[in-house]
């Protein structure tokens, strides 16, 4: 009896190891087409390149989505790391958040379509490249809270520096805006948008705060 | 014999059923707690190996009747059971876990009051020194073992799912293993002594045999399940969180800590591994489950740094409990051996007398006690140990526990006659057929003192005599005094079986 209840054990938790990995490789692979749907746009606008761009995240935050409920399911169903269930949980639950925003930012750039000036494109390209380079060292953090906490602090210490980095481009872009000859509703425009890509990765920052308290309650 | 050996019976079943709610938290009592082993699961493997453990390897020690084997009449067995079961109800009833051996201790000084026989000091000593050397010890251990599997878990890079899997295997298999050593060391304290007038007999099916003591020891292991079941979620609340909040690897830790305590400072076994391999000895100490897993829990927050999160006032609670046990344990059976003796008519001790004997005199002498002190002594019959040790300390001054041993068993008057009829009852489990015959060569013969029986063997076989007191030669002394036991009880005869208080002569 105990002996398959070990190995079954070993199965369902192998099995939701995989959901894990494959949920984080889900945001990761949303970070880099996020990437480059906003390269696409900002050389092209929103062709069918850049749809076929924002509908591949539409399909991995779905997928990240069935992930991250089968991931809680199981957690509960097998009673699995009780003492770290509700931090993994809250965790899990924060990085869908991620996802869903790069979801939204790829459907919203598609109704609004947003026009930047040529001269603030180089910065755009920056802050999107912090932002998801943020997200990227979170995904990379919680695959090490998972298998080798002690690392953990270094990736956390890359998302903060990535997202001072986001905000330090963020508010120069903001001051190149409201300093040109654009229309203040254009203005208003674009700002809003430079504030959702900036909020990716305050976002990944609040993540960093949080998993660093878990990284403590793990070290036993 | 039926109806009243099941009566008897059930205070062994009611300390059975004591025995699993206050051990099984030891066992399992940090799994269930973190919630890394639900308390079913716990309970089912804690019953399975607990029964395992008592009739696979527990029947062999049915004749190491541990302390409760003092006890001469099942009446008294059965006062003094109770009254041990009782007192570890009451104090589990608190969610405070507690010694059961030292309860049925405790209950044994109860019936030596009440029945005027001779504590061991020693005995006492050892129950109070286990109160403070266990913990420490437990404590120091569990704060080692976590520094280094903490240490080297560092640099295995395995998934927290996995890692999560592993200790909840880890802490089953512990687990696991503490109850079958929980069932092969403690059935036979439990229910051994009721062995006797249990009312069962051999089964035999096909080629399947189960003896009656498998038996006995399977109903046994049934009332612990049924403790567990029952009774020991409190319990394991107090030691898994009351203390303090444990991780499931530190709690892991706590169970392993407590086992390695348990193995290397009260295992015979191994000590004699090591002396007969030329290995350095670990000295043996009285140590107790319940107090070891108290200890590595407060080691392992003190090795953390976590002081404050200790409850202190749980452990004063727990420590008073410890105190406690034995000295309620002994009131309770002093006032509960007199009911049963005075309202309910039954004996509860059979009276044994001491005579100063010109041989039992000589023997004493020859062991060294001054001649000349004691002589004005000789010839005198003294109605109960106490009496006998204290007129001989009036002559001769303080006695130590094992000088005080050594005179009440050279001087116990009894009447064992070999009687050819009675050797088939011994066990030919426990006798050599060579042995069986050299005490046939006997037949007939008569004795006034347990010794004169061994001297008599021993002129038949050397292999009756004791080999001289080493490490090695421990367990053989051992399993010959256990032998000597068995002959002497089986072949003792008692004059009175109805009275309380009449002398044997």
């Amino acid at each position: 009896m105990n002996l398959s209840k070990g190995l079954s054990m070993f199965s369902s938790s192998r099995a939701l190891e995989n959901k894990i990995d494959e949920f984080l490789d889900r945001i990761s692979e949303a970070g880099l087409i996020y990437k480059k749907a906003i390269h696409v746009f900002l050389e092209h606008g929103v062709t069918e390149d850049f749809v076929t761009h924002a509908e591949q995240i539409g399909h991995i935050e779905s997928r990240a989505d069935e992930l991250r409920r089968e991931i809680e399911t199981g957690l509960y169903e097998q009673n699995l790391i009780p003492d770290l269930r509700a931090d993994v949980l809250s965790l899990v639950e924060d990085l869908d958040e991620i996802l869903n925003a790069y979801d939204a930012s790829g459907y919203r750039f598609t109704i609004e379509q947003p026009v930047f000036p040529s001269t603030l494109q180089p910065d755009v390209i920056a802050i999107v490249e912090s932002v998801t380079n943020s997200v990227e060292q979170i995904t990379i953090a919680a695959r090490t809270f998972f298998r080798d906490f002690n690392s953990c602090r270094d990736y956390i210490h890359k998302v903060r520096f990535y997202e001072s980095e986001a905000d330090r481009i963020g508010t120069k872009i903001k001051r190149a805006i409201y300093s040109s000859d654009l229309p203040l509703a254009n203005k208003m425009h674009i700002t809003s948008f430079v504030e959702m890509i900036d909020n990716l990765a305050d976002m990944a920052e609040d993540i960093t705060d949080k998993l660093a308290i878990y990284v403590i309650k793990r070290d036993n | 014999m039926g109806t009243s050996g099941v009566i008897f019976l059930s205070s062994g079943l009611f300390l059975g059923w004591s025995l699993g709610a206050n051990d099984a938290a030891n066992i399992f009592g940090t799994a269930v707690s973190t919630r890394m082993v639900k308390f079913v699961t716990a309970g089912i493997v804690c019953s399975i190996f607990i029964t395992l453990g008592a009739v696979i390897s527990g029947v062999g020690a049915a004749y190491t009747l541990g302390s409760l084997g003092a006890i001469n009449a099942i009446g008294g067995a059965f006062v003094t059971t109770f009254a041990a079961a009782f007192t570890v109800y009451s104090i589990i009833r608190f969610g405070l876990p507690v010694s059961v051996s030292q309860a049925v201790v405790g209950a044994i000084i109860g019936w030596n009051l009440f029945t005027d026989s001779v504590t061991d000091v020693n005995s006492i000593v050892r129950i109070a020194s286990t109160w403070v050397a266990c913990p420490l010890l437990s404590g120091t251990f569990a704060a080692i073992l976590y520094v280094v599997f903490k240490y080297l878990l560092s640099f295995v890079k395995v998934h927290l799912l996995y890692r999560d899997a592993c200790t909840r295997i880890a802490m089953i298999l512990t687990g696991a293993f503490g109850a079958y050593s929980l069932g092969a060391n403690n059935m036979a304290n439990v229910v051994g002594v009721f062995v006797p007038v249990a009312p069962f007999s051999d089964i035999s099916l096909g080629g399947f045999h189960i003896s009656a003591v498998q038996q006995l020891f399977f109903v046994g292991s049934l009332a612990t399940a049924v403790g567990v079941f029952t009774y020991s979620y409190k319990v394991m609340g107090t030691v898994g969180k009351g203390l303090m909040p444990l991780s499931p690897f530190a709690a892991w830790v706590v169970v392993l800590a407590q086992s390695l305590v348990l193995f290397i400072f009260a295992s015979e076994g191994l000590e004699y591994f090591l002396a007969s391999h030329n290995l350095p000895v670990i000295p043996l100490v009285p140590v107790s489950a319940t107090q070891a897993v108290v200890g590595a829990v407060i080691g392992i927050g003190l090795c953390k740094g976590a002081a404050k999160s200790i409850k202190w006032s749980v452990v004063v609670r727990i420590m008073c409990g410890w105190v406690i046990t034995p000295v309620i344990a002994a009131l309770i059976c002093f006032f509960a051996l007199f009911f049963m003796q005075n309202v309910f008519s039954q004996r509860v001790y059979v009276p044994k007398t001491y005579l100063m004997s010109d041989k039992v005199f000589d023997r004493v002498v020859e062991e060294g006690f001054s001649a000349g002190k004691l002589s004005t002594l000789k010839g005198e019959r003294f109605g109960s140990g106490v009496e006998f040790i204290h007129a001989v300390e009036s002559r001769v001054g303080k006695l130590t526990s094992e000088q005080q041993q050594l005179l009440l068993n050279t001087a116990e008057n009894v009447r064992i006659v070999i009687d050819p009829d009675r050797i088939e009852n011994l066990d030919t489990d426990l006798f050599s057929s060579d042995e069986l015959a050299q005490i046939k060569e006997l037949s007939g013969q008569r004795f006034n003192y347990r010794w004169e029986l061994q001297k008599a063997l021993v002129k038949v076989s050397p292999d009756w005599q004791y080999r001289p007191a080493t490490i090695l030669n421990k367990q053989y002394n051992k399993m010959l005094s256990q032998k000597l036991t068995v002959i002497e009880n089986n072949f003792v005869v008692r004059s009175d079986r109805k009275k309380t208080n009449c002398p044997v002569d």
